[in-house]
């Protein structure tokens, strides 16, 4: 068979950009198994108008379930879905993203189904024919090298990890009617946004994390000017000393009891790198350290590194990136 | 409401911990390795304890898979204040197959009476983050994953999710599987007392079959080097020189 699918996720009816990166991977794996790339979309009335993007980055089918009690995501109900069109069609392996809600999802499916899981995978690609994966244990202190024993295979992918391929098609849109299960016993009563934007550390393409250089939370300000100085998709992230001194939210912890993330850039203000810090960064693309000790082991893993004291070297940085995104 | 809570906890190596394996290897080399409760599971733990507190004294039983080994493990949350403890004993080593072992943690739970069974949101060793919501799947009870916080109702809970931007409120139907992330919830020391009266404290032993591991490890790499960093200069002068790097020859602003 060879086809693989990929969950595209959405919020609100849109499309998040995470999806594009599942499509992605979808394809290119699906071109080593000898098989198609297939996308499938799950939301309410009208979320299929959106569906042609994952297209565009490689599903041939993308298959659009629309119904008003798929709008926002009920576990459970997903599962079932999600389920039913794996089963129906016999894929041989499922692709979700590593988010809140893939990590979630996925193995809800691979318990319905019977499939291996493979979770926050970092690479994949085919050997002969089969899959093989890569994905980081003990918080990123080793990688495991995972096959698969069984059809489907099933993995979460690590957001940003992959990255994108540009313009590859137009996918063909098929809707569907989902068989939504009966007797749900999961109610989403509220949902409270955090404060200091949207994008989740585990998504962001940039990450500005402090810790306990930053002397104490109410020195947060300074972090987050260079995150508005960055721009939108810039997150806040946090060492596990200042979450576990209060500090900051446990939802900002980098680090093998934190997130593992993988962004373009990555600020570690103030953080010496203890080694469960650096297990959960050390994939990101571009590392600057700004540290007042020139043997804080951050260094050894930073790109860049600035050696003096945060609070005169990020006002002035703040400055600087600003002033070129105005010149743009 | 009286309610029984079971808790599925994992003996894992400490977070640490320098892993070393060799060339080839497809486990880390046990020698040296202090053994430790999966720090999440120490969540669910203490949220075991302290709804069993706020209710009418509901028990807390631990509950664990794992080898021989594993009965220390079950000591330990014993000795914080747990009353009861299973080992699901297996021969042989705990796979990355997070589904093998759902299945046989769903099928011992199948037969026993708590309405709520409560995980760590995901182990410490191989960080899969599955085995939670896959024996809710597999028992066909409702889930609540990465939780902060809930309050036990009359036949339901009301839990307090960390998800991307924010957090939700959700509502279960017992009985439910909830998994625990770090909240409110950091474990209590185990007193003296505590650590004596663990030794008095049932220990159950049963033996299973782990099914075979459909998914397989073929071998462990240490992660690759980074490139040997430079340090751009010192203080608020070498800001606009790490600003130039960062825009033209790393191409990330």
């Amino acid at each position: 068979m060879g086809d693989v699918l990929a969950i595209a996720e959405q919020g609100d009816g849109e499309i998040r950009p995470v999806a594009n990166e599942v499509v992605t991977v979808a394809a290119a794996v699906a071109e080593g198994l000898g098989g198609t790339a297939h996308a499938l979309l799950l939301g309410g009335a009208g979320v299929g108008e959106k569906a042609g993007d994952l297209g565009s980055f490689g599903a041939e089918v993308v298959r659009v379930g629309e119904d008003p009690a798929l709008e926002g995501y009920v576990p459970e109900t997903y599962a079932a879905v999600i389920a039913e069109v794996v089963s129906s069609h016999g894929y041989s392996a499922v692709l979700f993203a590593a988010t809140a809600i893939g990590k979630d999802l996925a193995p809800r499916v691979a318990a319905l189904i019977d499939a291996p899981l493979a979770s926050d995978v970092t690479h994949l690609e085919t050997d002969g024919g089969r899959l093989v994966g890569i994905r980081p244990i003990y918080g990123g202190k080793a990688m495991a090298r995972v096959g698969f024993e069984a059809s489907p295979a099933i993995l979460s992918l690590r957001p940003n990890a992959f990255g994108t391929n540009g313009y590859r098609g137009d996918g063909r849109i098929e809707l569907f009617t989902a068989a939504i299960p009966h007797g749900v016993r999961t109610r989403i009563v509220d949902f409270q946004a955090a404060q200091g934007g949207s994008v989740d550390v585990s998504e962001a393409s940039v990450i500005v994390s402090g810790g306990r250089g930053m002397k104490g939370p109410e020195h947060w300000s300074l972090l987050e000017d260079l995150q508005s100085a960055l721009g939108p998709g810039t997150a806040l992230g946090a060492s596990r000393a200042v979450v576990d001194a209060g500090w900051r939210p446990h939802g900002e912890q980098v680090g093998q009891t934190g997130k593992t993330v993988a962004p373009r850039l990555y600020f570690a203000v103030g953080i010496s790198g203890a080694i469960q810090h650096l297990a959960g960064m050390r994939t990101s693309q571009t590392i600057v350290a700004i540290n007042k000790d020139p043997a804080a082991p951050i260094f050894a893993v930073a790109d860049y590194g600035i050696v003096g004291d945060a609070f005169e070297v990020l006002p002035r940085l703040t400055a600087e990136i600003a002033a070129l995104r105005e010149v743009g | 409401m009286i309610l029984d809570v079971i808790v599925c906890v994992k003996r894992v190596p400490d977070t640490e911990t320098r892993v070393r394996f060799s060339y080839g290897a497809t486990v880390i080399e046990p020698e040296g390795v202090k053994y430790i409760v999966s720090p999440y599971d120490e969540f669910a733990l203490e949220a075991a304890l302290r709804t069993s507190e706020a209710g009418e004294g509901g028990r807390v039983t631990v509950m664990t898979l794992g080898p021989e080994d594993s009965q220390e493990t079950l000591r330990a949350s014993l000795a914080a204040g747990a009353d009861a403890a299973v080992l699901v004993r297996v021969q042989g080593a705990v796979t990355m197959d997070g589904l093998a072992t759902a299945k046989v943690l769903a099928a011992e739970l199948e037969t026993r009476d708590e309405q709520l069974v409560l995980f760590g949101v995901k182990a410490g060793d191989y960080d899969q983050q599955q085995v939670g919501p896959m024996v809710a799947a597999l028992l066909g009870r409702p889930c609540a994953s990465n939780v902060t916080g809930f309050e036990v109702g009359e036949s339901v809970i009301r839990c307090v999710r960390d998800v991307e931007g924010g957090s939700e409120v959700v509502e279960l139907d017992l009985p439910a599987v909830v998994t625990l992330t770090k909240g409110a919830f950091e474990l209590r020391y185990a007193s003296l007392k505590g650590i004596m009266a663990a030794k008095k404290k049932p220990l159950e032993i049963k033996d299973a079959d782990l099914p075979d591991g459909r998914l397989t490890v073929e071998r462990l790499d240490y992660p690759p080097e980074r490139a040997e960093g430079r340090i751009v200069g010192e203080g608020v002068e070498a800001v606009p020189e790490l600003v130039r790097i960062l825009r033209d020859e790393a191409n990330v602003l």
